[in-house]
């Protein structure tokens, strides 16, 4: 990873998940600034621990969500594991057609984005 | 040793700790990296112990992370039955923690299991229940409290 960037965690998962999987849509949030006084951040120094991500890519076709889910933990599972690394990590993963019927659904505004 | 809850059934909240499957599992293996035979078999115990079970960090009624909590939320909002269900917390065990890791082939905290087949994390768990899907599944495994006839007396030690 380059040592001059800032973010370099967040630097290295756009750049495996982009190599790896040619995502059409790839979208990356810092949530870290939301968890630093959480129990489990005491002794981190880091400004990149948790990750929200949003990819649509061909290569989740006919993959359920855990297989979806585990390709990319193994694609981070280097920055997962390391001290200080990557501490959470949300996922959500579409095919270029859920992304599409998602949006939909937004646009009709059938989707409850207060729940859970 | 892994510390089982019993969801109660309303609101989540006075979950009763009820003797842990295997009290000698914490004794017996310690500092060990991979995943042991009898790790193994202690998570298979605690994957059966219940047909719906969730490895969660922090206990049903005091979640320690916004991940476990939203977890239990939508178990509760399922109306899952809370003498189907149990929840092992991975902050009470090192070896748990680790080691379901490894079962699971998946990195995080909360995991769920339903019928001993792992369904997801907190993500999978919380668009399955936007989409349905979840609801659907916990109903065919008939897994979720019934609204009359049935005794579901919170706060009570409960076996299967």
């Amino acid at each position: 990873m380059s040592s001059s960037s800032t973010t370099p965690i967040e630097d290295v998962i756009r750049e495996k998940i982009t190599a790896a999987l040619s995502p059409s849509t790839l979208e990356i949030y810092n949530d870290s600034h939301l968890h630093s006084h959480h129990k489990a951040m005491e002794n981190s120094t880091s400004s990149e621990t948790h990750f929200r991500l949003i990819i649509t890519s061909e290569a989740f076709r006919s993959k359920m969500q855990p297989a979806r889910h585990r390709l990319i933990y193994s694609l981070l599972k280097d920055e997962m594991a390391k001290e200080g690394g990557i501490h959470a990590l949300q996922l959500r993963t579409m095919t270029p057609e859920e992304e599409e019927k998602r949006r939909a659904q937004e646009d009709r505004g059938t989707t409850c984005k207060g729940d859970a | 040793m892994f510390a089982r809850t019993i969801l109660s059934r309303q609101v989540l909240r006075p979950a009763t700790r009820i003797a842990a499957p295997t009290p000698s599992f914490a004794l017996s293996f310690l500092q060990r990296r991979l995943l042991s035979d009898a790790t193994r078999q202690a998570i298979d115990k605690a994957v059966a112990s219940a047909p719906v079970v969730l490895f969660m960090k922090g206990t049903p009624e005091t979640p320690q992370c916004g991940f476990s909590r939203a977890s239990i939320q939508v178990l509760g909002m399922q109306g899952v039955d809370p003498t189907k269900f149990a929840a092992f917390n991975v902050l009470e065990d090192q070896e748990l923690r680790q080691g379901i890791k490894e079962y699971s082939d998946w990195p995080t905290i909360p995991q769920l299991y339903i019928d001993k087949e792992f369904i997801g994390g907190c993500d999978i768990i919380i668009s399955m229940h936007q989409n349905g899907e979840l609801a659907k599944l916990l109903g065919e495994k008939k897994v979720l409290a019934v609204e009359e006839g049935t005794s579901a007396s919170e706060g009570e030690d409960k076996k299967e």
